[in-house]
């Protein structure tokens, strides 16, 4: 899977809050909707700033805070492609393996805002074509890999009906 | 070689002798949603194509953070999550039951050596009974519902040791806001955190769940104590259930071991914006606060509300201020009425909401106006938390939230002791 875009910066310890807030959250599982609200408190003029496969690039503990999958739910929703960043807080990876939106762990010091860059899943290769430079990836464990594989979490218990990694 | 909490549960609820950076699929205790959570849950539940739950009595979901409901979008959600709880019969906490974190201890659902899912990121509060709880998202939760099973990473484990007796008028909220001030918000992230040492032992049940509560302001992915006499005795009021305590071994490897002595700790503010922007509180002592807020699953318990009252008793919250008060559950709410907390509180000035999480995730209940400060019991105080981006949250315990209203600036508790 290549993943081509260009890229939104954030810094470190971006929170779910942040990704999507409370006072929006609680109305509506219409995601499309709350896409409109992404990144809201950090930048209001983020949504309407996002091409279509663009990468939220950031700094360490990206998605620390809340349990809401709305924040993933509502990421992809905003047509970003891929999170991009140094590391990610537990509970949000969980959700993103679990709904399907890549995650990138990498040293992200090298990369700025507009860059345009090229991922390579399969290869564990992140291409910043701005840059010229091409930053290594860390491999994602085989549990989650299966996941993503199946296209979620929701598509692997159609497929097994319970977890099923052998 | 010897084991952690983590690494012991992990291992008894798979079946298998696993390490830290296993992965495993375990058997759960107890699987929790609440109402930010679960109709995204249920959602993923039908399109799982699944009929039953595993086990309607493992199984909870409350109504705690817009409650009662707000909005008409939010109503439709509680309507969603009413009509799955009698379809599959599990037990439900509708309005006005409580904080989930509080209500899953309190009624007795879990306790020392379970594995328990909740989906929600303060579900680590119950590792203060020796539980391995952890917040998942709703489609986790949609999978723990249906399979009673969920996969792990076994973590490895930070071990904080406790020494000394917290001063007077310092609370377990001062302590674990110092440590999350110290290690950052993410200096636990993929690990456990253990906590031991005389000033654990010395706290009641009630405060270590503070503690334990905010072990995801850290990054941790569970906050785990061992169960003393004290935890039996608390478990064993709340629950009819049979437990396995499960103890650390001696010779258990640890990621890293922290130590400190708590005797000369001061009481503590998290400053805005964030939970590790920690300082004493006499860094912001006089800062002017338009509202208070005591409560939530970190501290509306009834030892929080007794000692909010022992400050107020006979005072008033300044003209400048507001207090808001929110219970931990319907039970708390009652014990403080019996003991004449609830009529202190609002003599003072207090206003009572309902018991559930209050206005702590921005919802209802008290959003404050642009530029204003807030002083909160609450766990976290991102931007725009509490409903407005140009409002500021301060974090403290209820004794420094209680004194801060009456002089509308931030007031170290000390004075009023």
């Amino acid at each position: 899977m290549d993943l081509k875009g260009y890229v939104h910066k954030f810094s470190d310890d971006v929170n779910t809050d942040y990704i999507i807030s409370g006072r929006h959250k609680f109305k509506t599982l219409d995601m499309k909707e709350l896409a409109k609200y992404v990144m809201e408190d950090l930048d209001p003029e983020f949504y309407s700033k996002v091409i279509s496969g663009d990468f939220i690039v950031a700094g360490r503990n990206f998605g620390c805070g809340s349990s809401r999958e709305q924040a993933p739910l509502a990421i992809i929703n905003a047509n970003i492609s891929a999170v991009i960043a140094k590391s990610f807080a537990r509970i949000f990876y969980r959700n993103c393996i679990n709904t399907g939106l890549p995650l990138i762990e990498c040293d992200t010091d090298q990369i700025d805002e507009g860059d345009e860059l090229e991922v390579d899943l399969q290869q564990g290769v992140l291409h910043n074509l701005s840059k010229g430079i091409d930053i290594t990836i860390t491999p994602l464990p085989a549990v989650m890999l299966k996941i993503l594989s199946d296209g979620g979490l929701v598509e692997h218990f159609k497929k097994y009906g319970s977890f099923n990694f052998d | 070689m010897g084991k952690t909490i983590a690494e012991k549960i992990l291992s008894n609820k798979s079946g298998q002798d696993v390490k830290a950076n296993d992965i495993v699929v375990a058997n759960l205790d107890f699987v929790m949603g609440q109402d930010g959570t679960s109709p995204l849950a249920i959602q993923a539940f039908r399109e799982m194509q699944a009929a039953r739950v595993f086990d309607p009595s493992r199984i909870a979901m409350v109504i705690d953070h817009s409650s009662p409901s707000p909005l008409e979008g939010v109503s439709e959600l509680h309507r969603q999550m009413r009509v799955f709880a009698r379809e599959q019969d599990i037990n439900f906490y509708d309005i006005g039951e409580g904080v989930c974190h509080q209500l899953v201890p309190e009624q007795g659902h879990v306790g020392p050596g379970d594995l328990v899912i909740g989906a929600d990121s303060h579900t680590c509060t119950y590792g203060a009974i020796n539980t391995f709880s952890t917040g998942v998202g709703s489609t986790d939760l949609a999978a723990g519902l249906i399979s009673g099973k969920l996969w792990f990473k076994v973590p490895e484990t930070i071990k904080f040791i406790l020494n000394g007796k917290l001063p007077k008028g310092v609370y377990s909220k001062d302590l674990i806001l110092y440590l999350i001030g110290d290690v950052t918000a993410d200096g636990a992230t993929y690990l456990a955190a253990e906590y031991t040492g005389e000033a654990i032992n010395d706290l009641s049940v009630e405060a270590r769940f503070t503690i334990s509560n905010m072990a995801i302001e850290m990054g941790a992915k569970a906050g785990l104590m061992e169960a003393d006499q004290k935890t039996l005795e608390w478990v064993k009021q709340h629950s009819k259930k049979e437990f396995q305590p499960v103890k650390a071994d001696a010779d258990a490897v640890y990621a890293m071991i922290k130590e400190y002595d708590v005797s000369k700790l001061e009481p503590q503010i998290a400053k805005p914006h964030t939970v590790d922007n920690v300082a004493p509180l006499r860094a912001v002592a006089g800062t002017p606060i338009q509202q208070g807020v005591i409560g939530t699953c970190t501290n509306g318990r009834i030892e929080d509300l007794r000692i909010a009252a022992s400050i107020l008793k006979g005072k008033k919250v300044h003209r400048d201020s507001r207090l808001i008060v929110a219970a931990s559950s319907r039970q708390v709410m009652l014990q403080a009425m019996r003991e004449g907390l609830i009529e202190i509180i609002m003599e003072a000035g207090g206003v009572m909401v309902t018991p559930g999480c209050g206005p702590c995730v921005g919802t209802h209940n008290g959003v404050p106006s642009d530029g204003e400060n807030v002083i909160s019991t609450a766990n976290r105080n991102f931007k725009g938390r509490m409903g407005n981006n140009k409002a500021f949250i301060y974090l403290g315990s209820p004794a420094t939230v209680a004194a801060s209203v009456i002089n509308a600036r931030i007031t170290d508790p000390r004075e009023y002791i």
